[in-house]
């Protein structure tokens, strides 16, 4: 691992790797032409909503279903039915994933033609091809995909929480939601955040969802720091400046990883 | 006084099964949805209003496929990598494994953080620099370019996975053997592995899981429509004729059934396997 993340450093200091080589060293040159790039910018933006949005919809469904499925108001039968249920979303890769909203968001699919039948829409929207809905239906299809691993993390938290903290609770009458805001999330902070920072980290490298359902457009409306990324390399073959932009992105990992790392020492 | 307090928690009952009906229909619906079309002929699947069940049922989609040898390629692809690296996979963490847990030497602190920090890297970093170790090895476009990739990238959590197995077990198991006059060789073959079954299986899962749903690496490192695997053969069928809807929701139902089989089967495993990593 550490022979791959070295010679792609070197890369993207020579003028050109791999396809046509030519090893004389670049200085920064590539790295400027990364960094001055708009679309460049705007993939980085683009990976910072669909990231963000991602992992603040993963932590509060996550938490809802968990919160959910651990209440003894339901039968223990029909908790761990529904618990397997729930967890289905995450069974399915990527790609998978793609057709599958593709299908459901399709111009004549069944999401449009039932928000047609109430009228909240007046004609048929193309989410994936309207640069002004593409960027929020792939996010839409991420947050459905990813929300599991909060919930089956959080409810392994929820039972690992000692029941006399909340019988203590009871015994100063304190209500419902008082017990989860000061007993169940102070007591679930250590893995909200933990997951938190991984789902930061691996939801940042998305590359299939985006590329099987819009590729990066329309306009480069969905490109984020992978799609850009690829197709330096492989549609424009410049692998220096791909090697560049990869390692920039190495670097926004790393950090999240330091981050992660000290974080799980400190547990 | 008390008749408000039932109301409340009748109210609070009501509410929460509501919660769990709508949770419901958002996790399950896209899934129904993709069952449900695959069993539909393809004019149906856009039939207004939509059906919600297959009007007329028909396998013309699963037969489709079926006959198909090329579509039937990519998934004989991917088993065979997947089952490749798995093998390879678990054979090595577990040799490496015996060694970290029952043997000291330098550095053994600092490799963990290091194991774990490799499972952060973007694959997108190592895509180019595996594309040239590729191309120059001369394995572009064969199984040898995706199962070595993808062993690099399963072998240092599945070391990991199985050293932290091995560490729960005693090392009076190893201790006993030796009185008994075996080397270290015989305890791992005779004691070590069968009592570690569990933590294999969920190494395993976890691999296999990796490599079946792996698409940058296999998009980038194969080029003709013999080498590729399922999910580059969904994007193909995608690409190619535009939207046979039916025959791609029954080629995404069958690429789902070895993760569906081993969720089933296996949950505590699967769950081990997919959480690999975070709830540590």
């Amino acid at each position: 691992m550490l022979v791959p993340m070295i010679s792609v450093i070197v890369y993207s200091f020579q003028e050109s790797a791999i396809l046509r080589p030519d090893t004389r060293f670049a200085g920064l040159k590539h790295y400027a032409a990364v960094l001055s790039d708009p679309v460049f910018r705007s993939s980085l933006l683009h990976t910072l909503y669909f990231t963000v949005m991602s992992v603040i919809f993963h932590m509060g469904i996550g938490l809802s279903f968990a919160l959910m499925l651990n209440s003894d108001r339901i039968h223990p039968w029909l908790r761990s039915g529904l618990r397997v249920l729930y967890i289905l979303p995450w069974l399915f890769t990527a790609v998978i994933i793609a057709v599958i909203w593709r299908l459901i968001l399709e111009p004549n699919g069944v999401v449009n033609s039932m928000l047609l039948a109430i009228n909240v829409i007046d004609s048929k929207i193309e989410w994936f091809s309207d640069p002004d809905t593409a960027l929020h239906a792939v996010t839409v299809a991420n947050i459905w995909a990813g929300y599991p691993l909060f919930m089956v993390s959080l409810l392994a938290g929820l039972q690992g929480i000692p029941k006399d903290l909340y019988e203590a609770a009871n015994i100063d009458g304190a209500n419902g939601f008082q017990k989860l805001v000061y007993i169940t999330i102070p007591q679930l902070m250590p893995i909200i955040v933990s997951i938190a920072l991984l789902d930061l980290i691996w939801t940042m490298q998305v590359f299939p969802l985006i590329w099987m359902t819009t590729g990066g457009g329309p306009i480069y409306a969905t490109e984020v720091l992978s799609t850009y990324t690829y197709k330096l390399a492989f549609a424009q073959y410049d692998m220096s400046q791909a090697a560049a932009s990869s390692v920039i992105i190495l670097l926004i990992s790393l950090c999240m990883t330091v981050f992660y790392i000290k974080h799980q020492k400190a547990r | 006084m008390r008749v408000s307090k039932q109301r409340k928690d009748r109210l609070l009952t009501a509410a929460l099964y509501l919660g769990l009906l709508v949770g419901l229909l958002f996790a399950c619906f896209p899934i129904f949805w993709m069952l449900s079309s695959s069993f539909k002929s393809n004019t149906e699947i856009f039939a207004l209003p939509p059906t919600i069940l297959p009007a007329l049922f028909t396998l013309e989609a699963y037969s489709a496929i079926f006959a198909d040898g090329q579509k039937l390629r990519y998934f004989f692809n991917s088993y065979l990598v997947a089952f490749a690296v798995t093998i390879l996979t678990v054979f090595i963490a577990l040799l490496t494994a015996y060694g970290f847990s029952r043997f000291q030497f330098f550095g053994k602190a600092g490799l963990n953080t290091m194991i774990i920090s490799t499972q952060t890297i973007p694959p997108i970093t190592l895509l180019i620099p595996f594309f040239g170790m590729v191309v120059s090895y001369g394995i572009y476009d064969t199984y040898w370019a995706l199962i070595l990739t993808y062993m690099a990238f399963t072998l240092p959590y599945a070391i990991l996975l199985m050293t932290g197995y091995l560490n729960t077990l005693p090392r009076d198991l190893d201790e006993a053997v030796a009185v008994d006059g075996g080397t270290s060789w015989t305890a791992l073959w005779r004691v070590i592995v069968p009592v570690s079954l569990p933590g294999i299986v969920a190494t395993s899962v976890y691999t296999f899981l990796l490599c079946w749903n792996e698409f940058l690496f296999a998009l980038t490192l194969t080029k003709t429509t013999d080498m590729r695997t399922v999910p580059i053969g969904i994007q193909l069928l995608m690409g190619q004729h535009a939207f046979e809807w039916n025959e791609m929701m029954a080629m995404s139902v069958l690429g789902s059934l070895p993760l569906m089989i081993v969720y089933l089967f296996a949950q505590k495993y699967f769950l081990a396997g997919m959480t690999a990593g975070s709830v540590k």
